[in-house]
């Protein structure tokens, strides 16, 4: 089995939700490519082995059937004259979708990303309305280089956006947004979740804006602020918690760039005590940034220490016993919110 | 030069000396301390960036770099523009935002601008001419960057990926022997940087960069093979950087001969030898057009003096489109 199949031994299906197809997530984001790309002739997509083979992951498989290699774009092995190409493209008026083909990989294009595209409109007022997708994330056992969660890099970097979906309804729809957006958007695709989790995801003109967290449970007692894969770990722990008597509410960031503050405040200011997760390294993570503005304009509702779960600061290592003491989880999470709840 | 006519010779001979006044102007302004932050003068450029830009339509893009003061003028960036961008103001092509030729853009007048990065500028327009290709237009991207910018990995990748998709683009590489204090040799262990287009399958062209005409035909040579469907091409101008990196830089490292070697190849002085020559220019002319240069810019100068600082309230906004 290989990490494109995915190690899950089971799917986690999201219920409730009004919608007319049942998709995985990564099914959610291979439908957002082809609705764009059926309603706008501007938009395409390249990468490495996205066209013929499909993608590492086959997020992209079936496009170049139905759009041609044209818009559809296998491209040599340069992630950064593709993100450069991507900007040339966008003032010739395309819209272009860059696949990294794991996020780990865009370092090789930071150049283009943090210093032309993200300043570009800036500096003369030409707006590059290009996507890049990156799939991040570990917990597949993919090693240092194949399960980075390095948005932070881009988060600090005026002009970017950034989001990250965690459910298939947002990996459609945060996708939607992206491709229509005018400034340069990394969207963070959580591998994790390609074939672990399934949901109702609209068809259509579902956007899902960007800029606005949702409150995926609400509750009283404890607020946990998480996004991508660890929403879903969030949510375990909330309902252990909920069968033990507490009433936990969680926050999905969905964007980290904008973060939607007030969003943040409200919850951190309803019950007072607000646990932050996520995947990525501590040191100046994206719960570095929630923390402190908590910290600066709800401190006086708070009724413990805001606290942060977040991998350590190492690379991201491939042994399972090592990975799983690196990456959170539910029960990582039901330990700290127990603390944070006793606090 | 005689396969240049009169007309097109005398249009190069106005821009080029467009552009050293409009130089020379920087230079002064920078000493008066207008101009503040650093300064870039292209003294020696001015045959190729005028050349290239002239071999061009009106619907081509170029991405040019600090030492391209000419093409910028060329493709209608007017003097009080980039006066107003030289003195930070609300009026300059970045209203005060990016630095010096920094980021002087305006796709109406298909020119991107550059950020200090400068092979970013290959990867750019390798997207452009992508794009072009994708719509089927009859139109040529063109880009210009250094023997420094030659040595890093985006230079080799945009050029690989211009040959494979055969895109209709043109390389610019002005080889003025110096990337700040590093010389040539220190850059690269071959004679000419154009050997290097055979390892990418495009025609490599060397030409002298401070002759007009050379440029001039050179360009418009791979202008029409890349419209007409024929591919990418490399061109790497010979030519020599008569001043320091930026002003402060006295380049007290490059040998004397070597820019006595170069002062006597002057791009200015070659052209108006074959305009007098032609019978096209005397003293008189010469004194003519230089007065109605200075005047131009002695307008174009108070122009950008009387132009509003951009206001500092306004410093987060523009940030996201």
């Amino acid at each position: 089995m290989t990490w494109d199949q995915g190690l899950h031994k089971a799917t986690t299906v999201l219920a409730g939700e009004q919608g007319t197809r049942e998709l995985t997530y990564l099914e959610a984001i291979r439908a957002a490519l082809r609705y764009e790309m059926q309603r706008d002739q501007r938009v395409l997509v390249m990468g490495e082995d996205i066209g013929v083979y499909g993608g590492a992951f086959k997020v992209t498989q079936g496009l170049i059937e139905e759009f041609g290699e044209d818009r559809v774009i296998d491209t040599p092995m340069t992630e950064l004259a593709m993100i450069y190409a991507a900007i040339g493209m966008s003032f010739e008026g395309f819209l272009p979708v860059v696949e990294m083909q794991f996020a780990d990989f865009i370092s090789t294009g930071f150049d283009a990303i943090v210093q032309f595209a993200a300043t570009n409109y800036f500096r003369w007022r030409q707006p590059v309305p290009i996507t890049i997708r990156a799939p991040g994330g570990g917990g597949l056992r993919a090693g240092p280089f194949h399960s980075q969660s390095n948005e932070a890099w881009f988060v600090h970097t005026p002009g970017l956006k950034v989001v990250a979906p965690a459910t298939p309804a947002d990996a459609y729809g945060l996708l939607l947004s992206a491709i229509r957006d005018p400034n340069p958007v990394i969207y963070y695709e959580t591998k994790y979740l390609y074939r672990s989790l399934k949901g109702m995801v609209p068809e259509g003109e579902a956007l899902t804006p960007i800029g606005q967290a949702a409150v995926r449970r609400s509750g009283e007692e404890l607020s946990i602020i998480a996004y991508g894969a660890m929403v879903q770990e969030a949510l375990s722990a909330a309902n252990e918690l909920e069968r033990a008597g507490h009433s936990i509410e969680v926050l999905d960031l969905r964007t980290l760039k904008p973060l939607d503050e007030a969003a943040i405040l409200a919850t951190a200011r309803k019950t007072g005590k607000v646990l932050i997760v996520h995947e990525a390294n501590r040191t100046c993570g994206v719960g570095a940034e929630v923390a402190a503005l908590i910290a600066e304009q709800a401190f006086e509702y708070l009724d413990g220490p805001i606290t942060r779960l977040a991998a350590p600061d190492t690379p991201v290592p491939y042994s399972p016993p090592l990975e799983d003491a690196y990456r959170p989880n539910a029960a990582k999470i039901l330990a700290a919110a127990r603390e944070l709840l006793a606090y | 030069m005689n396969e240049i006519d009169d007309e097109l010779l005398q249009q190069a001979h106005y821009w080029m000396r467009l552009t050293r006044a409009l130089d020379d102007r920087g230079t002064f302004l920078h000493k008066q301390s207008k101009i503040v932050g650093g300064y870039f003068s292209q003294i020696g450029h001015e045959a190729l960036s005028v050349a290239a830009a002239l071999s061009l339509g009106p619907k081509d893009i170029i991405a040019p770099m600090h030492r391209d003061l000419g093409a910028y003028l060329v493709r209608g960036l007017t003097p009080r523009r980039i006066l107003a961008q030289w003195l930070g103001r609300e009026t300059g092509v970045t209203r005060g935002r990016d630095a010096n030729l920094h980021g002087m853009g305006d796709l109406s007048l298909g020119i991107i601008g550059f950020i200090s990065h400068l092979p970013a500028s290959t990867g750019v327009i390798t997207g452009v001419a992508h794009g072009i290709k994708l719509k089927g237009e009859p139109r040529v991207a063109m880009c210009f960057f250094g023997d420094g910018s030659a040595s890093q990995g985006l230079a080799h990748e945009a050029m690989n990926w211009a040959s494979v998709f055969k895109l209709p683009m043109v390389i610019i590489c002005e080889n003025n022997q110096y990337a700040y204090s590093t010389p040539l040799s220190r850059q690269m262990a071959i004679e000419h940087i154009a050997q290097r287009a055979a390892g990418y399958n495009m025609p490599g062209v060397i030409v002298d960069g401070n002759d007009f005409a050379a440029v001039y035909h050179a360009t418009k040579e791979a202008v029409e093979r890349a419209r007409s469907g024929g591919g990418p091409t490399f061109i790497e101008c010979k030519t020599m950087r008569m001043r320091g990196h930026a002003i402060h830089d006295n380049m007290a490292y490059v040998p004397k001969e070597l820019l006595a070697e170069w002062e006597a190849r002057d791009p200015i002085a070659r052209i108006e030898a074959e305009l007098r020559a032609r019978g096209l220019l005397d003293d008189a002319k010469l004194a003519a057009l230089l007065a109605r240069i200075e005047a131009e810019l002695d307008e174009a100068q108070a122009f950008a003096e009387a132009s509003p600082y951009p206001d500092p309230a306004t410093l987060t906004d523009g940030v996201y489109a």
